[in-house]
């Protein structure tokens, strides 16, 4: 017990007095996993529309690699991404490796899939008669995507909620691909990992309250604009 | 074809050998179809027998799997062009279906999506909101209206649109029968007033008396006959579509009296207790469904009832419809009504024998056409 009371003492200490490597890691957090959920939001959501809305040949096998990739575990996207981006990879001479660029691609390879799935679902649930009113008063087809994605607010937000969720807590591929260097590359996850191995307990536990603490607020913030127009 | 004056009207679609599929299945079958300019075409027909779908395949929302549909004539053409085609179409579907978001943002999104100036939306959007009695709603969310205003807003929506052909989907189901009566009356008039050329699916025969100018009876994705409402409905061509169109009475009376929206009806030697404010002296139609009426034995008739009308005759002819059978009873005029199977064996019913015939004032649907 004594070491969670004097992690969450730690916590408070280190936020008080701005700490400003412990800053620097939690901002680095949000500036990967934020552009990696917009990223995957840009690729997601017209996915899981075109998934949802159209009809090809091909669109099941496509939904089943969409929701294989829903639960793809974050180390072996770190492994595929790291043979890629090495060195010697097919696209070494990007000279991403070890860099917050390397985590922005992997994160964005673990959100997209969530995203689009989450899309596919909440576009699927909508009336289909509903598509064909929207089509009926003569809109574009863009246009109809466009109103049927408002229509699909809610369970859209919850699929922003989720891809931010699934890559600010992940930490196997951030490892892998960036390596937890101090000052380029560490983020809350990875410090996390890094101080609980050293027996920093406390300054681990002071870690994870911050991280809790940032996800908290994001969600929060999403959760007020889902809610928003919400009728009672 | 071209055989009756009325044929003479301009065409506005033209459907000829249509055949559609919902997942592999042939669901309708029409070798030719045609909806006039300025007139009311009304698609009635069971459950079932794709009138829904028959009317978003001509509002061309399904894709027929062959045969050709023509609007003025002209076939439809590639992507641009059915867009622009579309644009001059407007569907109301059963359910009203509005976004969520305000009603005024309901009614202007087909108008935005035609780039119309912003004075024009404005004025169609105020017009056709007060028209329909919702103009105080604007600012509502669609998701908070009750059945009957959402239904005006999903009406307003479609006229707003200033369409050349209007289609309807059973626009009236789904809202309590006061509510129902107001919305077909308002409809009606707006209709009347507009001229715009009008297809519409119900499977109430009373709103296909109303409303038509032609009546298409679809049964199992097939047309089985076309005809104005009043050939369709006394004279059905095979017993399938009898069997349909005579399930309910219909009779021609004046009314008498009204006082406090309560009017008596005078047709062949009786008098009927309607719901109504027609004024004295005016024709009517009156249409009552057979499953809206009861039979009781002339012994239970000391038992008081809140239903207006009670009449006494003779059952003149009975006929078995699977689980239900329809009974003709004389009372001076004859009227259909459909019982139970058991209700029939346990009141050991025979032709010849006198019963009493009951029914609710509001179950006569007035029509004034």
């Amino acid at each position: 017990m004594g070491i969670i009371v004097d992690g969450i003492k730690q916590a408070f200490l280190l936020l008080i007095h701005g700490d400003r490597q412990m800053l620097q890691i939690a901002w680095l957090s949000l500036v990967v996993s934020g552009t990696a959920t917009i990223l995957s939001l840009l690729v997601g959501i017209p996915l899981g529309s075109l998934l949802g809305l159209a009809k090809f040949p091909g669109r099941r096998i496509v939904v089943s690699l969409v929701n294989t990739g829903m639960g793809a575990p974050p180390v072996v996207v770190g492994l595929i991404v790291s043979i890629f981006l090495w060195r010697q990879g097919l696209l070494g001479f990007l000279h991403l490796m070890y860099s917050p660029g390397a985590m922005i691609i992997a994160q964005f390879i673990i959100a997209f899939p969530i995203v689009a799935g989450f899309t596919l679902a909440a576009v699927q649930q909508l009336d289909p008669k509903l598509k064909l009113q929207i089509i009926a008063l003569g809109v574009s087809k863009v246009q109809m995507v466009w109103q049927l994605l408002l229509e699909a607010r809610l369970p859209l937000m919850a699929a922003v909620m989720a891809g931010f969720g699934a890559v600010i807590s992940e930490v196997g591929a951030s490892m892998m691909v960036g390596a937890n260097i101090t000052g380029q590359t560490r983020v809350m996850t990875t410090a996390i990992v890094g101080e609980n191995s050293k027996g920093n307990f406390a300054l681990a536990i002071a870690l994870s309250v911050i991280l809790m603490a940032i996800v908290y607020v994001v969600t929060l913030m999403l959760t007020l604009i889902q809610q928003r127009n919400k009728v009672r | 074809m071209n055989t009756t004056p009325k044929t003479d009207a301009a065409v506005a679609l033209e459907a000829s050998n249509l055949s559609v599929k919902l997942g592999g299945k042939q669901v309708l079958d029409i070798a030719a179809l045609q909806v006039r300019t300025n007139q009311a075409l009304v698609i009635i027909g069971p459950n079932g027998s794709g009138k829904t779908t028959l009317l978003l395949t001509l509002a061309l929302l399904i894709k027929p799997a062959s045969g050709t549909i023509k609007y003025q004539g002209q076939s439809i053409g590639n992507n641009a062009a059915l867009l622009e085609l579309r644009r001059k179409l407007a569907v109301v579907f059963q359910e009203p279906l509005l976004l969520n978001t305000t009603v005024w943002n309901n009614i202007t999104l087909g108008l935005r999506a035609r780039r119309l100036p912003a004075e024009e939306i404005k004025a169609r959007t105020e017009k056709w909101l007060t028209r329909f009695g919702v103009a105080g709603l604007a600012q509502r969310q669609a998701k908070t209206l009750s059945g009957g205003e959402a239904k005006r807003v999903s009406l307003a929506r479609a006229f707003a649109l200033q369409p050349e052909v209007l289609f309807l989907d059973e626009p009236f189901n789904g809202v309590d029968s006061p509510t129902r009566q107001a919305l077909m009356e308002d409809f009606g008039s707006v209709l009347q007033e507009t001229q715009v050329t009008t297809v519409m699916v119900t499977h109430e025969r009373s709103e296909a008396l109303m409303m038509a100018h032609r009546v298409i009876v679809l049964i199992d994705g097939h047309v089985r006959q076309v005809g104005t409402p009043e050939e369709v409905f006394s004279s059905p061509v095979d017993e399938e579509v009898a069997n349909f169109v005579e399930a309910g009475n219909i009779m021609h009376g004046v009314v008498s009296s009204q006082s406090q929206g309560q009017a008596l009806i005078d047709a062949g030697g009786q008098s009927f207790d309607v719901v109504s404010n027609l004024s004295a002296g005016t024709k009517v139609t009156m249409f009552l469904h057979d499953d809206d009426i009861t039979i009781a034995l002339p012994m239970a008739q000391t038992q008081r009832s809140s239903a207006r009308n009670h009449f006494t005759g003779k059952v003149t002819k009975f006929f078995p419809t699977g689980s239900q059978i329809r009974v003709t009873v004389d009372c001076g005029i004859p009227l259909v009504v459909l019982i139970t199977r058991r209700s029939w064996e346990e009141l050991g019913l025979k032709i010849g024998d006198t019963v009493i015939v009951t029914f609710k004032a509001s179950s006569i649907h007035l029509i004034t056409k």
